[in-house]
């Protein structure tokens, strides 16, 4: 109940920036907080330090506590409450040394959410608390504000009953997706629903079209951190959930947002590429292979294939995920065999072979919903044929799931999904366990930005390397 | 100038045999393209570092990084480096050295310590951040070739925004007005109890809240008290006295979430000369430890402690330089030797940290700190006292990467106008002593407020 209503204290803090509160009310809030602490009054608490305090959410912090005693049991804590009212934690059992202290990033975890040593294990290992509601998936909707985050630390290994018992010290970390400085545009009038991100500075930058999947809506957040990377990004919708006409769209409605990228006066229009997952994935595909309009300089795809053909219209798509597809012992729809087996025959597949630029593909081992590997193995063959296979890089990521997303952010097996067609709500198996899973979010996003960094920002073109 | 594939490697050999202009416009272009800039962390407190870098410019490359900064008062500062890059095209502002500019050398915070007000500000600017709850926010751009003006008007290579942040997430303000006081309490991230700290200010008079709010992200509860004009001076027409400071002392012994044995207090300027009188004389403050910054024991001890300039204002003895900055160090001097007109400092019972600067032009404090060493030798307690003296330091000695100001509009007690006062000072030798003098002032601190025989790891 306390620690309930300290929470409650830096959601105000967070909603205003300003928070005053009169010394006689936070009297009366912890007074009880003072009976107990009074035998203890001149006992000084350990001091919990997050270094860096506001970070993007890409990068790595140092978790530290000091000034406990020596060889004693912790447990350091994280929770982070959601847009959506619900509560994630994680945890991990420390001992300190003959200092008192313990170091995230240098010591061992010896149980909780995730064990071993690992600096960002308070975020990637977090679930939601016991008692949450079912198939929970942590999104940021608004961007321009930071994922606060509330660590921890408690006497002893503690494994339940955190918000009952009040921590020795605590501390809030943000983490943040849009870099100081980063203009966030929505789009008017362009025929195209969607949010730019601009970098800070003058450019001229090259431009990302972010799409992603089948879940429809507009998700800002991915593209955001790519603005923070130097990129002009434009997240795009082309699926809303409440609206079954979007998925009428024709082809030619992602050439129309590719080209507000390029035709941006921020932007180098010949440094133009696509990131997508899963259906997103698949448009960067059948963008890069099949459109005669625009040229992507390169394509990220995420758990995506090449199949369906050319995309004529998402409805289309949508419509060839059938009904009553197999479900695991949770009740879990897979859709993994779906597009199984790939088909031999080309019309049903896009022509990967005549693809002109450099392609990432990402995938998952583990993945449950789209048989990606699958995919990627068929589409290496197709283009190996067509000569183009120097073009295509694969990652491949063993007991990773579906949804690889950018770094330490959660892993779920599965979450709830609305289907676009039917507006059912199923939940869908996504894969993965949560460990590797990490650690793929974790090394694929070092590679795509390393990837995007190569083939947007150098001068040198894989041809002049040949 | 869209390029298929190929051109681009073509225009990278030509660009090396003589080029049509479309080719040196795409090179450049390219070039430009190419330029990254990155500070990291983009997002910090005022007292951490962080690393410049720009990268992927040609090797040997000159170029010019600027700092660009609209404090809250709505004035301009600027500041600017020269560099060339090296064989990797690369420059890191914390290892290379500037070879040119508002500082020069290898300075990692240079850009911030060297800002200045743009040509054409008023005079006697200094730079304080009112609202502490938002960032201090500085661009920094890059600049092709060693430039010194008008980069205004020019178009960047890169650019980057960095917020400099004076208060930890989690921290929270609480204005505090009960008994009267003008204060702001900070109290840090998390569910405590803290330490406490009682911040006082100097000769500006308003409330001053930036360091207290910066005490407060490194664990310490801390509290700024206005006491030379407050609301309770404007209203009752009357200076305060010393229990307006054990009133405040009393808020933060009484407050739930601070360790009532475990205060201290840090005074600046005038503030200093009050922390020395209610460390020794208060029989209601009991203090963990002291920290004066730029102060002077030297005062009427019965009369109220905001008077202690005013008393000892002499005409004679004030100095005005050629542009008309008055120098009021001399006041005090010759240190008397009359105990009535300085505190006892032999009679301190907690540790204290004097941080005194050697070319202080507005308060006498090295000859002060050298007296009270002396006082406290023939006591018996001078094990207690740790005095930092900085050579070519002046009296405005705030947290680190502050921009440095040799001289400030003031409106002292005693001088109804407003006047220049020199504060003394030259500017890498005091933003180094700023930076090492804040880092030793959080030890002393840490150690005397979360250490010590009763802390949890003696337990």
């Amino acid at each position: 109940m306390l620690l309930y209503t300290w929470l409650t204290d830096w959601r105000t803090y967070t909603d205003s920036r300003e928070f005053t509160v009169p010394a006689l009310l936070c009297k009366h809030m912890f007074s009880s907080l003072h009976r107990r602490l009074s035998t203890m009054s001149h006992t000084v608490p350990p001091v919990l330090s997050v270094v860096p305090s506001r970070a993007l959410v890409d990068e790595k912090f140092r978790v530290l506590v000091e000034n406990l005693p020596p060889g004693a049991p912790v447990t350091l804590h994280s929770l982070h409450q959601s847009e959506d009212k619900d509560y994630w934690e994680a945890y991990g059992h420390y001992i300190s040394d003959e200092r008192g202290a313990v170091s995230v990033a240098d010591d061992l975890s010896f149980g909780g959410t995730y064990t071993g040593k690992e600096a960002m294990g308070l975020l990637w290992s977090m679930r939601p608390v016991p008692g949450s509601r079912d198939a929970l998936r942590l999104r940021k909707s608004d961007v321009c504000t930071p994922l606060l985050v509330n660590i921890s630390v408690y006497s002893g290994h503690v494994t339940e009953g955190f918000r009952e018992q009040t921590p020795l010290a605590s501390s809030i970390t943000e983490r943040w997706y849009m870099a100081p400085g980063v203009q966030r545009i929505v789009l008017k009038d362009k025929g195209v629903g969607g949010t730019l991100f601009i970098p800070p500075g003058p450019g001229p930058f090259p431009g990302v079209l972010d799409m992603w999947g089948g879940g429809g809506g507009l998700v800002e957040y991915r593209a955001a951190l790519l603005a923070s990377h130097g990129y002009v990004s434009l997240a795009l919708q082309y699926l809303d959930p409440n609206a079954l006409k979007s998925a009428d769209l024709e082809y030619e409605y992602f050439e129309r947002a590719f080209n507000i990228v390029k035709e941006h006066p921020q932007v180098i229009p010949d440094r133009v590429g696509c990131l997508g997952l899963s259906l997103g994935a698949n448009i960067t595909m059948s963008l890069a292979a099949e459109s005669n309009v625009v040229k992507p300089r390169c394509g990220v795809c995420i758990g995506g294939g090449h199949l369906f053909g050319r995309l004529t219209n998402l409805k289309d798509w949508m419509n060839r995920i059938p009904e009553g597809l197999p479900v695991d012992e949770n009740n879990h729809e897979r859709w993994r065999s779906v597009c199984l087996p790939i088909p031999e025959d080309p019309s049903l597949k896009l022509e990967v072979g005549k693809i002109k630029c450099p392609m990432l593909l990402v995938n998952g081992l583990d993945d449950q919903n789209w048989a990606a590997v699958e995919c990627a193995d068929d589409i290496a063959k197709m283009m190996r044929a067509a000569g183009k296979e120097h073009l295509l890089t694969r990652l491949h990521y063993p007991d990773a799931g579906h949804l690889i997303e950018p770094p330490y952010s959660p892993h779920f097996r599965a979450s709830k999904f609305k289907k676009v067609t039917t507006k059912r709500i199923v939940i869908l198996l996504w894969g993965g366990q949560t460990k590797p899973h990490a650690d793929a979010q974790e090394d694929a996003w070092n590679k795509i930005l390393s990837f995007l960094q190569q083939h947007l920002y150098s001068n040198t073109t894989p041809k002049a390397r040949m | 100038m869209a390029m298929q594939d190929g051109d681009e490697c073509n225009a990278e050999l030509e660009a090396s045999n003589g080029q049509s202009t479309n080719q040196w416009v795409t090179s450049w272009m390219d070039r430009k393209c190419c330029v990254k800039l990155s500070v990291q962390p983009s997002r910090g407190l005022v007292d951490e570092k962080f690393i410049i870098l720009v990268r992927k410019v040609f090797p040997g490359f000159q170029l010019t990084i600027q700092a660009l900064h609209t404090c809250d008062h709505g004035h301009s500062w600027e500041a600017f480096s020269h560099y060339t890059a090296n064989a990797t095209g690369t420059v890191n502002v914390s290892e290379d050295p500037s070879l040119g500019g508002t500082y020069s050398g290898v300075e990692p915070m240079g850009l911030l310590w060297s800002l200045r007000p743009v040509p054409g500000s008023k005079p006697g600017l200094r730079m304080k951040k009112i609202n502490v709850q938002t960032p201090m926010v500085v661009k920094i751009s890059v600049y092709q070739g060693h430039q010194t003006e008008g980069l205004v008007d020019q178009v960047p290579l890169a650019g980057v925004v960095v917020e400099r942040w004076y208060m930890a997430p989690g921290v929270v303000r609480i204005p505090i007005t009960e008994e009267r006081l003008s204060a702001t309490l900070f109290l840090p991230s998390g569910p405590g109890p803290f330490p406490g700290i009682l911040d006082l200010w100097g000769g500006a008079g308003k409330l001053v809240e930036y360091r207290s709010a910066l005490l407060a992200s490194h664990g310490f509860a801390a509290m700024t008290l206005a006491y030379l004009s407050p609301k309770v001076v404007r209203e009752t027409g009357k200076m305060v006295d010393d229990t307006y400071f054990e009133k405040a002392y009393g808020v933060l012994e009484r407050h739930p979430q601070i360790l009532s044995s475990r205060i201290a207090m840090l005074g600046f300027s005038i503030g200093a000369s009050v922390t020395l009188r209610m460390a020794v004389y208060s029989q209601v403050i009991k203090l963990r430890c002291a920290v004066c910054i730029s102060g002077i024991h030297v005062q009427p001890i019965d009369r109220p402690v905001v008077q202690v300039l005013s008393y000892f204002n002499d005409d004679a003895k004030t100095q005005v330089t050629k542009e008309n900055h008055v120098i009021s160090r001399n006041w005090v001097l010759p240190i008397t030797k009359d105990p009535s007109l300085k505190v006892d400092v032999g009679r301190l019972q907690c540790p204290l940290l004097l941080v005194v600067g050697e070319d202080d032009q507005n308060m006498a404090a090295q000859e002060s700190a050298l007296d009270m060493k002396e006082m406290m030798e023939r006591a018996g307690n001078s094990h207690l006292l740790t005095v930092l003296l900085y050579p070519n330091t002046g009296h405005l000695i705030e947290p680190p990467f502050t921009p440095f100001v040799r001289f400030s509009n003031f409106r002292s007690v005693k001088l109804p106008q407003m006047g220049m006062a020199l504060l003394g000072g030259e500017v890498v030798a005091h933003s180094r002593a700023q930076e090492d003098a804040w880092r030793k002032t959080l030890n002393f601190l840490k150690e005397s407020l979360y250490g010590g025989t009763d802390s949890l790891s003696r337990l």
